[in-house]
């Protein structure tokens, strides 16, 4: 019996149930990842409550706001893509999907041009003019530069993840039938936005 | 046609390291868990020997530094976190709640990948750049983002092998949600499949803030962001909160499954229904939960707030109230029962008798007056191989002489097995127990020399390594042998009543012709048949 337990694993995965409990779990332990962060946050930020609020004026609520609007936008045509699927309509569901790649990079790429004016500024980790602003102001961007980075990371992860999605919806292998890939790499789609959905007001716009 | 001889695609090794069969999975971390013992064995043992006369013996202060950290680094994440859950788990969850395999089987593979990439990764960072890490292995800051030593390449190497723990977590809640035999219901569950379950809850739950804490102890490391570093207005005060957020649940990861496996050995050996078995099921998910909320208790000396400190203190007695539940229920189980005294039920019994010595000296800790006098001390040190070797350790080795006629197909000598246990218990205690005295009088831990006075306590915790060395040995030839030698086992050979004792010895790759219909408890002595 050579394919035995390759059986087993096509046997589980018919099981959508069982395949979304480990999605969300596997969520859980993402939430977590960021939780630590945001504790770090909130015990910072009650310490320097006013450096807190001077940095979060230096950043660009213009671009910050672009982003979560990319980002949202994106979820829905996500979830567009999945209910296509689950229709049976391979060409809509494509099409939203690669949508949903496109204002990914688009995100990543508004975040690229965040982060590379703040260098041009000389504001990143370890540098002399950051480390010439108080210790509060050290501490600001030291999450900024952490938390947004590691959530770039997310997207980053993200986007590969749908684009491998792409291609199962394109040659068939996720259809109408069998969309548990797909729909959770939405979950995870939609996670990777709630968080940002954090991230934003606490570093954007609370001053 | 059992697991051990299935052909499947692939020859020789690669038929066990990219086998998705849980039970060569569960194979596989066992014998890489126990190569991994036996490492952490050997440097516990050259620190023993360093501590054989004050000042240098044999290694210098920075050399042992590096022991006393890899010992750490290779028992704690490396074998008892992952220990029975990993290795023993994977083999009897899926045949003890009827399934034929656990849920996600390529990600079971995948864990056990990433979890000997880690182990490799550790030894590689054994020699690269400016040498093994001399941190201790809770990389305590802001010592750990200075030291020159190579402490990004242990840290990410850890941070896979917690990724590893997540994954079998994630793995077993799902199994056990999912795929439980037609009948199992969840209070028919064996305990050992209920203590897995609390203890995937955490691995899920308190792995991950060990994750982001690593990683930005890495990031700090490399950029300089200064969130953990004094010198930039960073607290080092919060990474011992985040690091204890962690490592302190970690703690119930360790014990928990044990406590299971103790559950499975004892109605067995006892021919009699388990005692209480919903009070023990609910003790190890409040031990779980509870677990969560105590771990302010590391660092009663570090800078808390005295109310913080009061409630940590008040929440860690707590925690000794579910372990005392199942402490009772197990010796209640004993009373008036047909005791066969094999020697999986003498790890039992010594995991009881070494655990509650274990237990009870946490309390001692645990007291916010007491714990003053004798924080970082050697009776830290022996409370907690007490509690980790004395109960882990001993259950892991309870579990493997329990479930070795079953993995294997074969028993063991038993006379040999008694000898190696006795040795075992003997030098255990011989070695642990003058480090309460030696704590208790004031030797802080951690330092390769000592003044003269404790040169007695630390001869005679010497030479009980040896003794306990010599005893692991004699354990191990025993088994190694007999999986060769051994007389054939038969399916059930201690007459146990849960459901891998129905299937034969080794068991059949798929476990279960049929999956089974289940129609009662798992400790139905009374129906024998």
């Amino acid at each position: 019996m050579p394919d035995a337990d390759i059986d087993i694993a096509v046997e589980n995965e018919k099981d959508y149930t069982g395949s979304k409990i480990g999605m969300w779990l596997f969520l859980f332990t993402e939430m977590l990842l960021f939780g630590g962060m945001f504790l770090l946050y909130s015990v910072y930020r009650s310490i320097h409550p006013q450096d807190f609020h001077n940095g979060a004026s230096e950043l660009s609520i213009m671009i910050g706001t672009v982003n979560t609007i990319i980002l949202i936008t994106s979820s829905l045509t996500m979830a567009i893509s999945i209910s296509a699927t689950q229709k049976g309509s391979r060409n809509l569901s494509t099409i939203f999907l690669a949508l949903t790649i496109i204002l990914g990079l688009l995100f990543l790429a508004n975040k690229c041009f965040e982060w590379g004016d703040k260098f041009h500024h000389g504001i990143y980790p370890n540098s002399a003019e950051l480390l010439k602003d108080s210790s509060g102001k050290v501490l600001f961007y030291g999450l900024y530069f952490v938390m947004t980075g590691l959530h770039g990371l997310h997207v980053l992860v993200g986007v590969i993840l749908l684009s491998v999605m792409l291609i199962l919806v394109i040659n068939g292998k996720n259809n109408r039938k069998d969309y548990i890939k797909l729909e959770n790499s939405g979950l995870y789609w939609h996670f990777v936005d709630i968080i940002w959905i954090f991230i934003f007001p606490l570093f954007y716009l609370i001053t | 046609m059992n697991f051990l001889e299935e052909k499947g695609r692939y020859r020789g090794i690669f038929a066990w390291i990219f086998s998705t069969n849980h039970k060569r999975v569960g194979l596989l971390y066992l014998v890489s868990m126990l190569a991994v013992f036996s490492a952490g064995v050997i440097l516990g043992l050259l620190m023993r020997l360093e501590l054989i006369a004050p000042g240098q013996t044999i290694v210098t202060a920075r050399a042992y530094n590096s022991l006393f950290t890899f010992h750490g680094i290779l028992m704690i994440f490396l074998f008892v976190i992952p220990g029975l859950s990993a290795s023993f788990g994977n083999f009897f969850l899926p045949i003890q709640i009827g399934a034929r395999d656990v849920f996600f089987p390529r990600l079971n593979l995948l864990s056990w990948w990433l979890f000997i990439s880690g182990a490799i990764l550790l030894l590689v960072s054994l020699f690269t750049k400016d040498g093994p890490a001399d941190t201790g292995w809770t990389f305590y800051v802001p010592y750990s983002i200075r030291t020159g030593t190579n402490v990004s390449l242990t840290l990410f190497a850890i941070l896979l092998i917690g990724f590893s723990s997540i994954l079998t977590g994630l793995n077993f809640v799902t199994t056990v949600h999912r795929l439980r035999a037609p009948g199992m219901k969840w209070f028919r569950l064996p305990l050992f499949v209920w203590s897995l379950y609390a203890t995937g809850w955490v691995q899920i739950l308190a792995t991950p803030i060990l994750g982001i804490t690593f990683l930005l102890v890495i990031a700090e490391r490399f950029f300089g962001i200064g969130l953990f570093d004094p010198a930039r207005g960073g607290d080092p005060l919060l990474y011992q909160h985040l690091f204890w957020i962690y490592s302190h649940p970690a703690v119930y990861i360790m014990i928990l499954p044990p406590m299971g496996v103790i559950s499975e050995i004892i109605p067995t050996f006892a021919r009699r229904t388990i005692f209480g078995y919903k009070p023990i099921v609910f003790s190890s998910l409040a031990i779980a939960i509870v677990g969560y909320l105590v771990w302010g208790h590391h660092m009663f000396t570090s800078g808390m707030s005295d109310t913080a400190k009061f409630i940590f203190s008040l929440l860690t007695f707590f925690v000794a109230i579910p372990s005392g539940i199942k402490v009772f229920n197990w010796v209640a189980t004993l009373y008036k029962g047909s005791i066969e005294l094999g020697t999986p039920l003498l790890y039992a019994l010594s995991f009881i008798f070494l655990f509650s010595i274990g237990g009870l000296t946490g309390l001692v800790n645990g007291a916010l007056a007491t714990n003053v006098h004798i924080h970082d001390t050697y009776f830290i040190v022996a409370h907690f191989h007490y509690t980790m070797f004395g109960g882990a350790a001993f259950g892991f080795f309870g579990a493997l002489h329990y479930w070795f006629p079953k993995m294997f197909g074969r028993m063991y000598n038993e006379k040999f097995a008694k000898l190696g246990w006795l040795i075992l218990f003997i030098g255990f205690n011989v070695l642990f127990f003058p480090m309460f005295i030696l704590g208790w009088q004031g030797l802080p831990r951690r330092y390769y020399d000592y003044l003269p006075q404790f040169q007695t306590g630390q001869v005679i915790s010497t030479i009980g390594s040896w003794l306990l060395a010599a005893g692991i040995i004699l354990i191990f030839t025993n088994l190694i042998r007999s999986i060769i030698h051994g007389e054939k086992a038969g399916k059930n050979p201690w007459g146990g009543t849960t459901l891998e004792w129905q299937i034969p010895s080794p068991p059949p790759p798929e476990n279960f012709e049929e999956i089974p219909l289940v129609e009662h408890g798992p400790y139905d002595f009374g129906r024998k048949g």
